[in-house]
């Protein structure tokens, strides 16, 4: 079984995020690999050993050279990385994106591709379906449990009143939400085997999506970004065992009690 | 109005269209003289709930044996922009069937989508509002390329307000060919069952985060939650932890909620908490940490242990 996950490398969500001049998110510091998609290299990984064998190979793409968080996915245990890295890039949105991992997905064979559900720095959540319908694909979206059965992808699938049992025939897309899986943490051995696997970085012109992603390809452009009109913190107490009184006689004060 | 045509896609449940559907078409109106909207299964039953709220035409894509909504509902939709030409913008409820309708459709039509948009409208064609940061800035944006544009719309981000329509007449829309790409379907449905108010409606929200500790002590925000006939909500963090199920997720990937009091007990605040929570009326906050942003909007702030804060206001509400 060979399965093929989508990550994405995002500027640290603990440090403050701001725009660069042209409005895109500022991505001038170290990247890391988005949290939301440990959990898919962690489902690729038990999916691969539960069938016995196959390849697990993380697809990503960016602007800038920084391979760091592909490092870490093949440190535990991916078997190889793709990553579509070109200045072009830059600015691209989510159909944008999802041309471009079509692109590098369709050169090798795979029976199954896994996603996060969205990304933590800009979370537009349609990019892993978009890239479905590009390959001609089924889609099960916000799995909370994967399973395969032959020839049959068998998902717990999230939905406003509870979960769905889903099933569809491989190949497949699924995206999977954060707590599916409880991602491993890269092992001394993992890491140092990590620096020999193969990491490819290919460019938009070796795809031949020459001015038809990045900005090129953006059909929507921001026109204004305004601070939003700020809620003001009220008062702040620290309990000296009046906490619960205190909150009593607010509750009070807006007639819910 | 230089819109001359809006479709929203209403989303049914057993007994009406959802809240979020029901606001999009409160607004689509107010944007566009020829709203028609979009539904699937038993939707079209209510395509008198879908006039009074101002669509004019129902196009219902009908039972989808047990499919998935997202692609046959995509595929409906190019197919009725083949024969009734394209509206000018197609406005999607941000909802786990939407995101999948919105991302068939955009690569099917090779058009692009806004998502997270809050505000919506018309200065020479569609401007969409979209609060970042954890609603710290909003961007304002707009399409660059021939219509229809997709937008993914937030919950309560317009008021549901029936104008009185007449019942929007039904027509039928039919899917493709769908290939491969539909086999997707539902085996079994599970709802996971909740007393109570339900949190989007309740008028008290209490949620719990990592604060808590374990998940056991989410038992006392459900305890107050009760005490004071409101919903329990929880943050991303111990929903993906496994305390309590995704149904009580409050925040970017869960529910929006404008209570008029919202009481977060152990929420430190993400950024994809507050988006979900930073509308409500009335905020109050109890967390050990005096610095953790939650702090910064909440209306009352308890610097002070949960484990301790929450019992004693059990007592406290008891004792009324």
């Amino acid at each position: 079984m060979n399965i093929v996950v989508c990550v994405k490398q995002i500027p640290d969500p603990a440090a403050p995020q701001s725009f660069d001049a042209s409005n895109n998110l500022n991505r001038s510091g170290k990247l890391i690999l988005d949290e939301a998609d440990t959990y898919g290299v962690e489902m690729a990984l038990q999916l691969v050993d539960k069938a016995g064998g196959g390849e697990v190979t993380v697809v990503s793409m960016g602007s800038g050279a920084d391979v760091a968080g592909l490092r870490n996915a093949l440190a535990m245990g991916a078997t190889k990385a793709v990553i579509v890295s070109d200045e072009s890039l830059r600015g691209s949105d989510a159909l944008s994106t999802a041309k471009v991992l079509a692109a590098v997905i369709r050169r090798g064979p795979f029976d199954l591709i896994l996603a996060a559900t969205e990304s933590s720095d800009g979370y537009t959540g349609t990019t892993p379906v978009q890239l479905a319908e590009l390959l001609g694909l089924p889609s099960i979206t916000f799995a909370k449990a994967v399973s395969v059965e032959g020839s049959t992808l068998k998902v717990s699938r999230q939905t406003e009143a509870g979960y769905d049992e889903v099933s569809a025939t491989l190949p497949a897309l699924v995206t999977v939400t954060a707590g599916v899986v409880e991602p491993r943490y890269a092992s001394f051995k993992g890491i140092m085997a990590a620096k020999s696997k193969s990491l490819e970085v290919l460019s938009v012109g070796d795809l031949g999506l020459d001015g038809q992603v990045g900005a090129a390809g953006a059909r929507e452009t921001i026109t204004a970004v305004q601070a939003s009109e700020s809620r003001q913190a009220g008062e702040k107490y620290v309990d000296e065992g009046d906490g619960a009184e205190k909150v009593v006689a607010f509750l009070e004060s807006i007639k819910v009690l | 109005m230089t819109l001359s045509t809006l479709w929203v896609l209403v989303e049914p449940t057993e007994d009406s269209l959802t809240s979020t559907s029901l606001e999009m078409l409160s607004h689509a109106r107010t944007l566009s003289d020829n709203v028609a909207a979009i539904t699937w299964g038993n939707g079209a039953s209510f395509a008198a709930q879908a006039g009074d709220y101002g669509a004019k035409t129902l196009y219902d894509v009908g039972d989808l044996s047990g499919a998935l909504p997202g692609v046959p509902v995509a595929s409906a939709i190019q197919a009725l922009i083949e024969r009734e030409g394209a509206p000018d913008a197609i406005l999607i409820p941000t909802s786990y069937d939407g995101r999948d309708v919105a991302g068939r459709l955009s690569a099917r039509l090779d058009r692009p989508v806004l998502t997270n948009v809050a505000g919506l409208r018309d200065e020479s064609g569609l401007v969409t509002e979209h609060p970042v940061f954890g609603g710290s800035l909003t961007v304002y944006a707009k399409f660059t390329s021939d219509g229809p544009g997709i937008v993914v719309v937030r919950a309560k981000s317009f008021a549901a307000e029936p104008a009185g329509g007449v019942p929007a007449t039904v027509v039928a829309a039919t899917p493709g060919e769908l290939g491969a790409t539909a086999s997707a379907t539902i085996v079994t449905s599970h709802v996971e069952e909740r007393t109570g108010p339900k949190l989007e409606d309740a008028t008290v929200v209490v949620s719990g985060g990592r604060g808590l500790g374990d998940a056991s002590t989410y038992a006392l925000i459900e305890e107050i939650a009760k005490l004071l006939h409101g919903a329990a909500g929880a943050s991303r963090a111990i929903v993906d932890a496994g305390w309590v199920p995704y149904s009580h997720q409050v925040g970017q990937t869960g529910k929006t909620v404008k209570p008029l009091v919202y009481v977060a007990c152990g929420i430190s605040g993400a950024t994809q908490h507050m988006v979900g929570m930073k509308g409500s009326k009335n905020i109050v906050a109890i967390n050990k940490d005096p610095d953790a942003p939650i702090f910064q909007i909440a209306d009352l702030g308890i610097v002070g242990d949960v484990h301790k804060v929450l019992p004693a206001l059990i007592d406290a509400l008891k004792a009324r």
